[in-house]
């Protein structure tokens, strides 16, 4: 009889360190219950507009089914070096700066394994994006938390970094907008942290995913600072802004070296990114621009109408100037973030996601997503009242 | 136009019913700033009317809807107005319209039957001076009226938690 298999052992070390994610208990949880509202869900409820879908339609029609340029098509490559020319004034090379990727998920990871040597350390801005930490550590780097404050409206102070960095620093994430406090970074907050990334000489990995939607003040891309172009490998995507997520359609920019290091590793996983996926990201680069602004108006009157509701409840909420997410204190109920979340899904039916998830610095808080309809907003604030009424 | 006039238009183009407290709490505005810009806007002629928009077919409605295509001649004083004028007074003409291309006006015409509205385009529009040709088109069925989709659509769901 041959040995019996014992799998786990297989499994890589690494593996049992990452902690599964927060989120994935909460689907589990809510995947369970009937007449839930979702305030839990980080995309658009849009579908993506007809126009790219239609281009999408088209191409497949034409037999456009082959692989592409590992680094994407280059009509795709180029529609974004004039966009973000003409948008931040930061000029990218299409042939040797752009490398379009499946997701900012997939940019992401690669971008960490492109740049990080096993112990390296690579600081994550908490609250943040749930896959930071664990691609840090699938590289084998070691991931280095900084806690933003709510008294400085969760944005990254010099102060914060500086005290962050040591020799072994390789790099800092930023993601602003935020996922999940909503913050924003202006152009002074960023010239900060600037100054103190030259001086240390790290580089910055910056997630600029939600750059389309802010409100109240345009967006100020980390590239586009004086000096910080080649220390910076900007990511970004078409899920928020125009609503594709499942189109898993993102890119990175950065300097040739640096592009050329994460296309080695995109080249062999990846290959290239899905062809009609690509189509219908340079249709929403083209012409998607009206509807994006579309959409952005109404996320914008969804963020009033959550913000005021919220703190009418009594649930403190600064005010978040981009992304789509409120992200309310629930400390004066006297209920920690989890067990607010866990009663008020359960009790009330509507599924929130609490901030803890994100990181320590998210205890406390509560992620409410407003990418749903206004009377789904509507109804929850009523359940959440109702809710927080009966503590 | 501002930022805030687009955003109080197009709460109203979507609900007409909505009210200027509700739209303070999505604007971020006060309801008086809401109410004077509305008022502005009324009195401008900017917004003309609020309407509902109504799927007559399914409310079980017999009335039928031509879509009338006509060529005319000019004179060369008068422009089209004095004619359009004449052709908007008749409460079957719903929409009146200058079009570019083979036609020049466009008229939505609505009657109880196919005979009526026929006679009506024989008998009121056909025999203007001005108007050289007509073409009837009878609406057989109205997928989307004003960006309004008048049929079930199949809903796609979302997960209900994602990061």
């Amino acid at each position: 009889m041959r040995k019996a298999c014992t799998p786990s052992k297989f499994v890589a070390d690494v593996m049992n360190k990452v902690p599964p994610s927060g989120i994935r208990r909460y689907f589990d949880l809510a995947s369970g219950l009937e007449d839930v509202i979702s305030l839990g869900v980080g995309e658009p409820d849009y579908v993506t507009p007809w126009h790219i879908r239609e281009a999408c339609i088209h191409s497949l029609e034409c037999g456009e089914t082959s692989y592409t340029s590992n680094y994407g098509l280059i009509e795709l490559r180029e529609e974004l070096a004039d966009h973000f020319s003409t948008k931040y004034r930061a000029n990218y090379d299409p042939d040797t700066e752009i490398l379009v990727t499946s997701g900012v998920s997939e940019a992401l990871d690669v971008a960490i394994r492109a740049i990080t040597n096993p112990g390296d350390e690579i600081i994550v801005v908490q609250p943040s994006y749930v896959a930071y930490v664990p691609s840090v550590m699938f590289a084998g780097g070691v991931p280095v938390i900084i806690s933003t404050k709510l008294e400085n409206n969760f944005k990254l102070t010099a102060e914060e970094l500086e005290a962050a960095i040591t020799p072994r620093t390789k790099a800092v994430i930023i993601n602003f907008p935020n996922n999940p406090t909503g913050a924003t970074m202006g152009k002074e907050d960023l010239e900060a942290i600037a100054d103190v990334v030259c001086e240390h000489d790290i580089m910055v990995i910056s997630d600029e995913v939600y750059d389309c939607l802010t409100y109240n003040g345009g967006h100020t891309c980390f590239a586009s600072l004086d000096g910080m172009r080649d220390r910076t490998i900007l990511l970004n995507g078409f899920s928020k802004a125009y609503a594709m997520t499942g189109f898993r359609m993102a890119y990175a920019m950065a300097s040739p070296k640096i592009i050329s290091a994460m296309m080695l590793i995109h080249q062999y996983s990846m290959l290239c990114a899905p062809i009609t996926a690509q189509i219908g990201a340079i249709e929403a680069l083209k012409n998607g621009q009206h509807e994006m602004e579309r959409m952005v108006r109404d996320y914008d009157r969804r963020r009033h109408l959550i913000i005021s509701g919220l703190n009418k409840i009594g649930l403190d909420c600064f005010e978040p100037k981009g992304a789509f997410y409120a992200f309310p204190s629930v400390e004066n109920t006297g209920l920690s973030s989890e067990e607010f979340a866990e009663r008020l899904m359960n009790e009330q039916r509507v599924v929130t996601i609490p901030g803890n998830v994100f990181g320590e610095a998210g205890t406390g808080f509560l992620r409410c997503s407003y990418a749903t309809s206004r009377e789904e907003i509507e109804v929850a604030l009523e359940r959440i009242g109702a809710f927080v009424d009966g503590l | 136009m501002n930022d805030k006039t687009r955003h109080i238009l197009e709460c109203l183009g979507e609900d007409a019913r909505i009210s200027h407290e509700e739209i303070a709490t999505l604007t971020g505005l006060t309801v008086d700033e809401v109410s004077k810009t509305v008022k502005d806007l009324e009195e401008s002629g900017v917004i003309r009317k609020y309407k509902t928009v109504i799927d007559w077919d399914l409310a079980g409605d017999e009335n039928v809807y031509a879509i009338i295509e006509l060529k005319v001649s000019l004179e060369r004083t008068i422009g089209y107005q004095p004619l359009v004028e004449r052709l908007y007074k008749f409460p079957e003409v719903r929409s009146v319209r200058l079009l570019s291309g083979q036609y020049d006006l466009s008229l939505t015409v609505s009657g109880k039957t196919m005979k009526e509205v026929a006679f009506f385009v024989a008998e009121k529009i056909s025999t203007l001076e001005q108007v050289q040709h007509t073409t009837t088109h009878f609406v057989l069925k109205t997928y989307k009226e004003d960006g309004v989709i008048l049929h079930e659509q199949d809903h796609v769901t979302r997960l209900p938690v994602t990061p």
